[in-house]
């Protein structure tokens, strides 16, 4: 790290001699990757005939793109890093270096400046200039206001990390009340539904597979399973017994919980990837029962118009009902006081698993899982019995899939097979790693980023005026979705909140703790 | 009887591309002890790499004779898969090789979201049909046999033999098997390993690029998801017959070619996958580390 520090003029010549070199070669392996699949489509004519459209200038941007990327990050980027880590080990200050430079007095005043004088006249700003322009005006306008609030964050942060829990939870509890007064009862659907309730539901999944993956350690690629039952065990019920959501909430758990177990014990033996391929199999078996048993599923159909849940039977969401919820108290009919009732709801069963997840860590059959993770062998020495701890695992897991299940299903009104398709699990797994598996708040902060960010991507109407009318960002968001989870994964191998510290100690913590430590093949 | 040999030919053709697929999984897992998730997408982008080529030999020449255009095919898609399968392990597993198990799985999942969708966005959500290449029936003993059927299972056997060649008699071969052992012995004794992991990949996905385009041959349709069934299926083909071992992957492949088609045949078709699945976890519940594994021998 040293010669970093100081560059003689011949480093820099080199430098830049080989950021060229290597950028030439960047260009050349782009060229061969993307020449037959982006510089070439293939389309359909007026016959059905499969015909070729060129499009060697996307190609040529494709590979533009490869060629100034590498020089740039071969030139600038690594030694600005290099230089950084240098910068930081001297002055002591590490991460928050570079915060502080970036969050300046006189740059926080003027965004602060902005962000207000757009909140109060952005709406006649954005009346006032070119068509063309106005999202541009949004766009500062939330620049601004995330800049701010970062600000705000970071000035905070002590208080915030101390707190974190506490703040977190208040925060989502205030959510639908503030979206509410900012956009109204309808506009606030999008993002009460769309982003709390879908965050929620990943939110406990993600849970729910960490007691399998991340305490037990037991990789399930089929977590889906679980989920589509806890759906399926709600929306049949309902529609044929006409259960209640209050009833069936329990009993979906305790299905899915029976099918955990008789998914489980088959697969005692199996270790590693022999488990995960068998749980991927029993994933797709269920989705391929629930596809092809077509006299009590509907097949491929789904099943539709399941009913809706209601506050404790006082309260009904049916429109058509006496006890509505708004004739009551005589409001104005809107569809969003069901959904701001399920984002509690969906609240209160996170909160429920999340107490669950962190009292049963400090149980003995917790521990028996954590010792299972670290290691089978020593586990049984020990005279832990590895087959109840693996099912209890197993039993427990899927019984929070079934409630978020059951959930789904009630929000959604329509479940079918198209819902618990492999990706889901992948989707869950990915958020349970990204998190730092074991860590709770990392896990939520994982579905959180990955989610919303995704959702995000539907609502970025600037893109359409960068790219043209016909730019549709959804069709890029799965795209997106996969490409960050390799570039997080590859930045933070151990997760958001990657520390896998044991939960008991003899007397004190060492500093040679797990974290410290690589790991073998656990 | 004659429904039944024909039955069998049928999965016999089947399983020679599970077979194919199934390598690339197995030697991956071999020489790195990771499952590499994107290998069915790039087998769904070998096929899509031979339609275009098929379609560009098609609208620059007119007719080209059938041996030669699929000669062309199979080879430029082995070598674009291959470009690509090198760049995915030198981006997103070789950072992650110290890592704990489960990130570069994490990794190879989000790779195989990336893959199928960079397809979807670029070559559109369709399916892509193209004529029958190779229409010829012989009649033998009763059974029809087409003549998709004699390529896929010849060029299977071909490319198998060379493969089992290079990784048994060659120095590149022996240089993979010293780092599947103990990588770093291997490197120890001179051995290059990041190349030759490299290289395993890059063997893979070729294999993987033959197996797609049979595929478009054989189906004649090909569209960006049909990489996870295939794939799926390959995986557990590597896995009932051992994963690791190059001889398993082959007979699971032909296993299961041979369970689905005579599954659907004899029952329902509905449930065919259901089937293969149940016999893999069946399978595996009595001999858990696959039919031609060894089993592990944990060191405490």
């Amino acid at each position: 790290m040293a010669n970093t520090t100081s560059t003689p003029a011949g480093a820099d010549d080199n430098l830049m001699a080989r950021a060229l070199r290597e950028a030439f070669y960047a260009a050349l392996v782009a060229l061969g990757l993307f020449v037959l699949f982006v510089g070439l489509k293939t389309d359909q004519n007026i016959l059905n005939e499969l015909i070729l459209v060129q499009r060697w200038g996307l190609l040529a941007i494709f590979v533009a793109i490869a060629a100034v990327g590498r020089f740039l990050a071969v030139a600038y980027i690594r030694p600005f890093f290099a230089r950084q880590k240098v910068t930081n080990a001297i002055t002591g200050l590490l991460p928050d270096s570079v915060a502080t430079r970036f969050f300046r007095t006189p740059m926080v005043i003027a965004a602060a400046v902005v962000a207000i004088v757009l909140m109060f006249a952005g709406e006649t700003i954005a009346a006032a200039v070119p068509v063309s322009l106005a999202p541009w005006v949004t766009m500062i306008r939330a620049m601004s206001i995330i800049y701010v609030l970062a600000f705000g964050f970071f000035y905070f942060r002590a208080y915030i990390a101390a707190h974190f829990n506490m703040l977190a939870i208040i925060a989502l509890i205030i959510y639908p009340p503030v979206m509410v007064y900012f956009f109204g009862f309808q506009g606030s659907l999008k993002w009460v539904d769309n982003f709390g309730i879908q965050i929620l539901i990943y939110v406990m999944l993600a849970w729910g597979l960490n007691i399998v993956v991340g305490l037990a350690g037991l990789l399930d690629l089929g977590y889906v399973a679980f989920y589509a039952v806890g759906a399926y065990s709600y929306a049949l019920l309902s529609s044929y017994l006409g259960l209640s959501f209050w009833v069936l909430l329990p009993l979906a758990g305790i299905l899915a919980a029976l099918w955990g177990i008789v998914l489980g014990f088959p697969v005692l033996r199996l270790k590693g990837d022999y488990l995960a391929i068998v749980t991927l199999a029993f994933g797709e078996i269920i989705r391929l029962v629930l596809i092809n048993w077509t006299e009590v599923t509907k097949g491929t159909f789904g099943i539709s118009g399941i009913a809706k849940a209601s506050v404790f039977g006082i309260w009904s969401f049916d429109v058509s009902a006496p006890n509505n919820f708004a004739k009551v108290f005589e409001l104005p009919m809107s569809s969003a006081y069901y959904k701001i009732f399920l984002f509690y709801l969906a609240l209160a069963l996170c909160m429920l698993t999340a107490y669950v997840t962190v009292r049963l860590r400090r149980m003995p059959i917790g521990r028996a899982w954590e010792a299972l993770r670290e290691d089978e062998i020593a586990c049984r020495s020990l005279g832990i019995n590895t087959v109840t701890t693996k099912l209890t695992a197993f039993a427990t897991g899927a019984m929070f899939g079934g409630f978020a299940g059951s959930f789904f299903a009630v929000r959604q009104g329509f479940v079918s097979p198209e819902s618990f398709v492999f990706l889901e699990s992948a989707i869950i797994l990915a958020i349970v790693v990204l998190g730092g598996m074991g860590s709770l708040v990392g896990i939520a902060i994982a579905a959180t980023v990955m989610i919303g960010g995704t959702e995000l991507l539907r609502e970025m109407t600037i893109l359409k005026q960068v790219f043209g009318p016909d730019f549709t960002p959804e069709l890029y968001r799965m795209l997106i979705f996969g490409l960050a989870m390799i570039v997080v994964m590859v930045w933070k191998p151990r997760g958001f909140v990657g520390s896998r510290e044991p939960t008991a100690f003899l007397r004190e913590s060492k500093s040679v703790s797990g974290s410290f430590t690589k790991e073998g093949h656990g | 009887m004659e429904y039944f040999v024909q039955q069998v030919v049928n999965g016999l053709t089947l399983g020679s591309i599970y077979g194919l697929i199934a390598i690339g999984y197995t030697m991956v897992y071999g020489i790195i002890g990771m499952v590499n998730f994107a290998h069915g997408d790039i087998f769904m982008l070998g096929g899509f790499a031979a339609l275009i080529v098929y379609l560009l030999l098609v609208s620059l020449f007119g007719g080209v004779p059938i041996a030669l255009a699929l000669l062309i095919m199979i080879l430029v898609a082995m070598v674009m898969t291959g470009l690509w399968n090198w760049v995915i392990e030198k981006m997103a597993y070789r950072p992650l090789r110290g890592s704990f198990r489960l990130a570069p799985l994490i990794t190879a999942i989000g790779m195989s979201i990336a893959l199928s969708n960079f397809i979807q966005v670029t070559q559109g959500p369709r399916n892509k049909p193209i004529p029958s290449m190779v229409s010829s029936v012989y009649e033998v003993f009763g059974i029809s046999i087409s003549l998709k059927q004699i390529i896929i299972v010849v060029v299977t056997a071909v490319l198998l033999t060379i493969f089992w060649y290079i990784v048994n008699h060659t120095p590149l071969g022996r240089a993979q098997r010293a780092t599947e052992q103990d990588r770093k012995m291997a490197a120890l004794l001179g051995i290059d390993v990041d190349k030759t992991i490299s290289i395993t990949f890059v063997m893979g996905a070729a294999l993987a690029a033959v197996a797609g385009t049979m595929y478009l041959m054989y189906y004649g349709v090909i569209v960006f998801t049909d990489g996870f069934t295939p794939g799926v299926k390959a995986f557990t083909a590597a896995v009932l017959g051992g994963i690791g071992s190059l001889p398993g992957a082959v007979l699971g492949g032909l296993m299961i070619g041979l369970i689905e088609s005579l599954y659907s045949a004899y029952f329902t078709i509905d449930y065919k996958d259901v089937a293969t699945f149940s016999i893999l976890a069946i399978v595996l519940i009595f001999k858990p580390s696959g039919i031609l594994g060894r089993p592990e021998v944990e060191k405490v």
